[in-house]
């Protein structure tokens, strides 16, 4: 349930890189958010959604999509001796041999990748 | 109107991991042991806490401990007859402590510096879910779980299993009224978390308890990673 902070915390990120983009960018307003979450970063995506829509209000990024790309666990194998991806999150073995793994390579993810956003042309402000 | 994209590739918690690893440094520097506690309410992490303070102080050990609760410093009071230092974080609604809070409560602990302990306990916020995101620069993270809790546990919250360095089982001396099946318990912690170190415990009775201060002592003079 610290969805919110992470959702405040996303929205403070996303205003001070606006603040810190050119001139040319200033009044540009978010379109979309992109954030890369691994299976292990213990947040939901649906309470994230539902927190982005309140978090954002009044704020530039208002109206704005949020897009969780859920990023599966990989752990290194040490048998096969390669990276190997999980699925889910119930048992942490190799799928290939069986071997159980506590090398965590991927999964704890918890990142803005990007974010689009609308930039007003010079011309279109004149008029 | 042109749309483009911004590249951030950035940390959400990211403010809190710079702190942690702060953290980290100082308790480094200080040569402190710090442990993270965490479990759900009621599993018994004060109960054990106050056991390991008061036996590391019977054995010259300088040990203390941060606690956390949404509200009432109970738990500070109660591990405070151990002769321990402890201090109370009330956190006020949040579900778990963060790098910040330790950092402010370190600061101006009256009569405690790091560099005077041997080991610091961070009692976290019963909880499994949120803590698992907070690094708190602690070296060791304790997940907790009860025999009362069901051995199924560690696969309802992978996330804060998995993320742990020991486990303990807690309240052993009720495993035989509660029915615990130890075997498929101890199978489902290796499962999320595979070779972690259980120990298993009882508050009451005292059982496991050697071993536990054993590996504590061990982690201490850092012969355990």
């Amino acid at each position: 349930m610290h969805e919110l902070s992470i959702v405040a915390s996303i929205v403070d990120t996303v205003t001070e890189t606006l603040a810190a983009l050119p001139d040319t960018s200033k009044g540009a307003r978010v379109v979309e958010v992109r954030l890369r979450v691994g299976a292990l970063a213990s947040v939901v995506e649906d309470s994230l959604q539902f927190c982005f829509g309140i978090a954002t209000e009044g704020t530039t990024l208002e109206g704005s999509r949020l897009v969780v790309n859920v990023l599966p666990v990989v752990m290194h194998c040490e048998k096969c001796d390669e990276d190997v991806e999980i699925e889910g999150v119930q048992s942490f073995r190799c799928p290939k041999c069986g071997e159980p793994c506590s090398d965590l390579r991927q999964g704890r993810e918890l990142e803005i990748e990007a974010i689009e956003i609308d930039e007003i042309d010079e011309v279109e402000e004149k008029i | 109107m042109t749309t483009r994209i911004v590249e951030l590739r950035r940390g959400i918690l990211k403010k809190n991991d710079e702190l942690a690893a702060e953290l980290r440094a100082s308790y480094a520097a200080a040569g402190v042991l710090v442990l993270n506690l965490v479990s759900s309410p009621g599993t018994g992490k004060t109960a054990l806490l106050e056991l390991t303070l008061k036996e590391l102080r019977a054995r010259g050990a300088r040990a203390a401990a941060l606690v956390g609760d949404l509200e009432t410093d109970n738990d500070a009071r109660r591990l405070r007859t151990s002769g321990a230092p402890v201090r109370q974080i009330n956190t006020h609604g949040i579900c778990h402590l963060d790098a910040e809070m330790i950092g402010k409560h370190l600061d101006g602990w009256e009569g405690v510096a790091l560099g005077g302990l041997d080991y610091l306990f961070i009692e976290n916020v019963g909880n499994l879910v949120c803590p698992s995101s907070y690094d708190l620069g602690e070296k060791i993270r304790v997940v907790l779980l009860s025999v009362t809790e069901g051995e199924d546990k560690p696969l309802k919250y992978p996330t804060m299993f998995n993320s742990a360095d020991a486990a303990v089982i807690t309240k052993m001396d009720l495993a035989g009224p509660c029915g615990f099946d130890r075997e498929t318990a101890l199978k489902n912690i290796n499962e999320i978390r595979p070779g972690i170190r259980i120990f298993e415990t009882s508050a009451k009775t005292g059982a496991g308890l050697q071993e536990w201060l054993g590996y504590l002592e061990e982690a201490r003079a850092g012969r355990i990673i």
